[in-house]
């Protein structure tokens, strides 16, 4: 594919990202962060984001299969999550954590899955989404293309 | 007595009389005492004695014979009887002459034989005559009297025949002498039939004799006349005549208790006295009147038998040429009966009503179950709906506080308000059905209407995108203070407003509210509309006024701003006051009114008008102007939007509150909605201004002059082309005096003081001063107004809870929090010293921020000790994501920082190094960043870490690290920077209680960063 082709179709994705609320300007933060010193910074973040949240995530599911939920213990883990994601930009993501704190909160178990189902998908989605602009700039890269700064 | 009435043709009823007489049985006595205990007494018991031996029918036996005689009924009875007994008669005579016939025939048939055996065989003949026998039909006894007799007679005449026949000659002589036996026979036979014959006439004489016809009826007579007594012997029945004047002439009663005589010739009437006698003569005289039977029912509460209840029969009595004789009257006790009748009604009732009432319990169970379901399901989708919206709409807020370029906050500007429109539509929704499954509670508070008003419009007015005139009219007699639901009251004004300007292009819109003696909802436009036009007279003037003004704010605005968003010369906004036309005269009675405070709590009607001059509501559509989702065309909806629900919420809740709403409206003229509504008038009617149960309305930084003038104004006006928020309060006319100064300070606020401010508060709303938008210029529109008029100052917070305007509230408070620094010193500030000014305003933060003042000082230190050393930076955060996006930020700010993960191991490194900043999580395993700042602060204070000991930490205090430390000032404070996740204030609050000097709120951006550094770092 062509270069520009590819420059044109990731700032496309960018842009429906950040439309969908996928991502939000933390996101763009961290594209500002990288530069030639720290060339996979970003890369680097997200891939510790997503370490970190699928340890979370496993934490969250084990803490509220228990029969007598720690709610103390869930919010803690729902907390870091919501750290990560929103040092990350993964609105939704944080945005779920939001209404999961709610949910802890009112140690409502039930709403709590609800909000880990929520967040799982939620965290897969955004997953499937950075790594499809990872590779995009990947084959930009590859292609021998800038990457676009996309504001 | 009874003889005295005989006459001979009741010869036979005498005699049945008597042999009545001996058919009462002797213990009657006692039977008749059971029914007759009602009246224990002398004469009631001489009445029964006399009773006893005599007949208890009491006849008036010449009456009854002319009855039986005159009467039809009488005459038919008679008629059936003697037809009977003639029947009888009949039937007696015909068998007996079948008899006869029968035996005439056998005689003629032997007769006829006896001939032919003459003539033909005559010797013969008489041979078998002697062998037959005669046959009869008659009874056993007489076949049984025949044949004993007559054989026996026949044997006689026989035997001698034989002797005879023996006697005489051979065989000739045989036939001769058989021929004279049989002659003798016939003869026999003749003597017998004259027997019978005899015998018959002796019976049919003996049967005419035995069944005379007299004898027969007075048997018939006398059987019924015992079957009747067998019947009635017990029955509680009485039976009577009583002739045309309804006297009685013939009276049965089985148990009396009057003496014949006492009856016999008299009406009810005459007898008896009370309740019901009356009743049954009418009734008695009716049936003889219309002549056709009936029954009633009666109830007797006499005297003489006491409360009881009969079921009278009569039937009327004619004459055979059909005159009225007389009634046949015939009662039955049932007073046992119609009570128990009369109980089961009861119980039918009740269990009627019971039943009823099972019913509507149910029905209640039902809609009780119904209003919790519906409760149920109100709180999930308050909830269900409401926090993701309020989540959008909150992120947004935020994100409006962000840097952002002027596309992106024009952007972030509509998501607001569209986010706000949708979450007021819900709110919409939810009300209404909340109003109408009945959840809805009210609320009672005490809030002053005035300023419920004022900010009403303010809020109005500073969203307004048209130009029109706001204005709010409060007689004088509205009470100060009044207790009612504020929120609702103020979202019945806020929806009326809106809709108001909505449908508004021109002219003006406002509210005018004065008290009503009750809920009707009727008069006094005449002389509304004469204050409506005083008012605008008014406003001309205070336009005139401001003119000279006007030239000086717009180059202010200009300056201060960097235009409008318009961009529009044209378009921008004047400022405008309208001082001193708060007539002298109000004043004067609303000191009255407060120097009469009502006593008691007494109820208030206060009329609430809203009208505008706007296009109008065609009067088809008010009829359904206040249902739900209606509007007053599918032009309008296209046109205006709006769902129809706003007047469906108003109305309910002004009915719900107790009032009414109603509309009045002339197309293309305008409308008035009004709404009377009762408030409670609270007893201590507290006209002092630091109440601060009205903190809600009142800015807690409102100086109490203004506050005074805010109580009391009774007219507020928004006028056109201002820049929304700016109203006057015509209560002082040094206004226009003052403003010069108020721009100079303006101008200084600009310049300095504003920068001043976004530097030394990143969060700061004022920030966003820089953008240039219309708030802004609103906003320092409103400084400019509150400088320029230090004593009548309103404070312009919209704390009414409407997030629309909550952002920009923030802002303009953030202006006007300043104000009272710089208004005050009237005298001072005409100086127009520059700097003087900035330090003010910097006093004033520092008084809002109060841990600030330390900071300041720390940075100014901080700059003073500044070294060509980098700047030593401790990151203290558990989250790596975190901590890489902080560092690789930090690399890019130029700092290398330390990291640590948690609170003990932030407490280790701050022992061995000095660090000159520290970004310091709030929430961490271990130790959080609170308390870690506590220690550190204690450490800085006392110059040791006892502190951190007692809260269990093991500090390792190294003492080359001590030495180190003791170097430098131990007393040096470290500006601790939080870095939360939660960017709401009570978290900053909870920071700056802790001992941190300001915060960064997650997601930690760059810029934040930056900004936060710069305040601290050299």
């Amino acid at each position: 594919m062509e270069v520009g082709q590819l420059q044109r179709s990731f700032v496309e994705y960018m842009a429906s990202l950040f439309r969908e609320g996928f991502l939000d300007g933390q996101f763009s933060q961290l594209q500002q962060l990288q530069d030639d010193s720290n060339p996979e910074f970003v890369v680097e973040v997200v891939s510790l984001f997503f370490e970190d949240s699928e340890r979370l995530l496993n934490d969250l599911t084990m803490a509220l299969d228990q029969p007598n939920v720690d709610f103390k213990q869930v919010d803690a883990h729902v907390h870091q999550l919501k750290g990560s994601s929103s040092s990350v930009g993964a609105q939704r993501v944080k945005n779920c954590c939001v209404l999961f704190r709610n949910c802890c909160e009112e140690q409502n178990t039930e709403a709590c899955l609800r909000c880990l189902q929520q967040i799982k998908q939620e965290y897969l989605l955004v997953k499937n989404k950075l790594q499809t602009l990872f590779e995009l700039e990947q084959q930009i890269v590859a292609a021998g293309g800038a990457i676009p700064m996309v504001q | 007595m009874v003889c005295e009435m005989e006459s001979d043709q009741t010869e036979d009823m005498e005699m049945e009389v008597e042999v009545l007489s001996s058919m009462w049985p002797e213990d009657m006595n006692e039977n008749g005492k059971q029914f007759n205990i009602d009246w224990p007494g002398e004469d009631q018991d001489m009445l029964e004695e006399v009773n006893i031996n005599e007949d208890s029918t009491i006849v008036d036996f010449k009456r009854l014979v002319e009855l039986t005689n005159y009467s039809e009924k009488g005459s038919s009875q008679l008629a059936y009887l003697v037809k009977n007994w003639e029947y009888k008669q009949e039937n007696a005579v015909r068998l007996l002459r079948e008899e006869l016939d029968n035996l005439s025939k056998q005689q003629q048939e032997s007769e006829l034989k006896k001939l032919e055996i003459l003539e033909k065989y005559q010797f013969e003949e008489e041979r078998y005559g002697g062998d037959k026998r005669p046959i009869s039909i008659l009874d056993e006894d007489l076949k049984r009297y025949i044949f004993q007799e007559a054989p026996r007679k026949r044997n006689d005449v026989k035997i001698q025949d034989k002797l005879e026949i023996d006697a005489e000659y051979d065989s000739i002589k045989y036939w001769k002498q058989r021929a004279t036996h049989l002659e003798k026979l016939l003869e026999t036979s003749g003597q017998r039939e004259q027997i019978l014959t005899e015998k018959l006439q002796e019976s049919i004489e003996n049967l005419e004799r035995q069944s005379s016809p007299v004898e027969e009826l007075s048997q018939v007579l006398k059987r019924a006349d015992n079957f009747l007594h067998f019947v009635l012997q017990n029955a509680p029945v009485v039976i009577g005549h009583q002739d045309n004047e309804l006297r009685y002439r013939f009276i049965y009663n089985h148990f009396p208790s009057l003496r014949e005589e006492d009856i016999i010739g008299k009406t009810d009437v005459e007898i008896f006295t009370g309740a019901g006698v009356k009743e049954s003569q009418d009734f008695k005289r009716e049936v003889l009147e219309r002549g056709i039977p009936a029954k009633r029912e009666i109830t007797f509460d006499t005297g003489l038998f006491g409360s009881k209840t009969f079921l009278i029969y009569v039937e009327p009595v004619f004459s055979k040429a059909g005159e009225t004789l007389g009634v046949n009257y015939m009662g039955m006790e049932i007073t046992d009966q119609v009570r128990k009748r009369e109980k089961m009604a009861k119980l039918r009732e009740e269990i009627a009503v019971q039943k009823a009432k099972e019913t509507e319990l149910n029905k209640t169970i039902h809609i009780t179950e119904e209003t919790m379901r519906a409760k149920q399901m109100l709180a999930t989708m308050s909830h269900e709906i409401r926090s993701p919206l309020s989540g959008v709409v909150s992120m947004t807020e935020i994100l409006s506080t962000t840097k952002l370029d002027k596309e992106q906050r024009q952007l972030v500007n509509v998501m607001l308000s569209s986010g706000d429109l949708v979450l007021q539509l819900i709110n919409d929704i939810l009300d209404l059905s909340k109003v109408e499954s009945g959840v809805m509670k009210l609320e009672a508070t005490k809030f002053r209407p005035r300023e419920v008003v004022k900010h009403v419009l303010q809020t109005a007015a500073a969203s307004l995108q048209k130009i029109l005139t706001l204005e709010g009219h409060i007689a004088e007699d509205v009470p100060i203070e009044v207790v009612g639901d504020v929120l609702r009251i103020r979202q019945i004004l806020t929806n009326l407003i809106s809709n108001a300007i909505k449908f508004t292009h021109e002219g003006k819109v406002g509210i005018k509210l004065y008290v009503v003696s009750g809920p009707c909802p009727d008069v006094k436009q005449g002389s509304h509309k004469r204050m409506a036009s005083d008012h605008s007279k008014v406003l001309a003037k205070i336009c005139k006024e401001d003119k000279c003004t006007s030239p000086s704010n717009n180059a202010l605005d200009r300056k201060g701003s960097g235009g409008c968003k318009d961009a529009d010369g044209a378009n921008e906004r004047l400022l405008q006051k309208g001082e001193g036309n708060y007539s002298e005269q109000n004043g004067a009675s609303i000191e009255d009114e407060v120097d009469d405070p009502n006593q008691q709590e007494t109820t208030v009607w206060i009329r609430c008008d809203v009208y505008d001059t706007g296009i109008g509501i065609p009067e088809n559509a008010i009829p359904t102007l206040f249902k739900k989702y209606m509007q007053v065309g599918a032009d309008t909806a296209r046109k205006y939007g709006g769902t129809g629900l706003g007047l469906a919420i108003c109305k309910q809740l002004a009915e719900l509150m107790g009032g009414h709403m109603t509309v009045s409206s002339k197309e293309h003229h305008g409308s008035t909605f009004t709404f009377i509504l009762p408030y409670k008038v609270s007893p201590v009617c507290d006209s002092s201004d630091d109440n601060e149960e009205l903190t809600e309305m009142d800015n807690h930084d409102t100086s109490s002059e203004g506050n005074d003038d805010d109580i009391n104004s009774g007219f507020f006006q928004f006028q056109p082309r201002t820049l929304g928020s700016l109203f006057s309060s015509h209560s002082s006319g040094r206004a226009p005096k003052l403003s010069p100064n108020g721009f100079g300070y303006n101008t200084l606020n600009k310049t300095n003081g504003f920068q001043v401010n976004s530097h030394s508060f990143p969060l700061d709303s004022n920030t966003s001063k820089e953008t240039g938008s219309v708030e802004d210029a609103c906003s320092v529109a409103d400084a400019v107004e509150t400088c320029s008029d230090p004593e009548s100052t309103f404070k312009h917070t919209r704390n009414s809870g409407n997030p629309s305007t909550s952002g920009r509230e923030q802002k303009i408070n953030g202006v006007l929090d300043h104000t009272p620094c710089l208004s005050s010193p009237n005298s001072e500030t005409t100086n127009s010293d520059q700097g003087e000014i900035t330090e003010k305003i910097e006093k004033s933060q520092i008084q809002e921020q109060p841990d600030k003042s330390s900071e300041c000082s720390s940075s100014k230190d901080a700059q003073i000790s500044k070294t060509s050393l980098k700047p030593k930076i401790l990151l203290v955060e558990d989250n790596k994501i975190l901590v890489m996006v902080t560092r690789s930020m930090m690399k890019q700010l130029g700092h290398d920082i330390d990291i640590v993960n948690n609170g003990v191991e932030a407490l280790r490194a701050v022992q061995r190094y000095r660090y000159d900043l520290i970004l310091m999580d709030v929430c961490m395993p271990v130790m959080d960043g609170l308390q870690t700042t506590r220690l550190i602060r204690s450490y800085e204070e006392s110059g040791n870490w006892d502190a951190a000991k007692d809260a269990g930490i093991d500090v390792e205090v190294s003492p080359s690290n001590t030495s180190q430390r003791s170097d430098e000032s131990s007393t040096k404070r470290i500006p601790i920077i939080a870095m939360t996740a939660n960017a709401i204030s009570e978290s900053a609050e909870e920071c700056y209680a802790n001992g941190m000097d300001s915060f960064v709120s997650k997601p930690v951006t760059l810029q934040k960063l930056k900004e936060s550094l710069q305040q601290y770092l050299p």
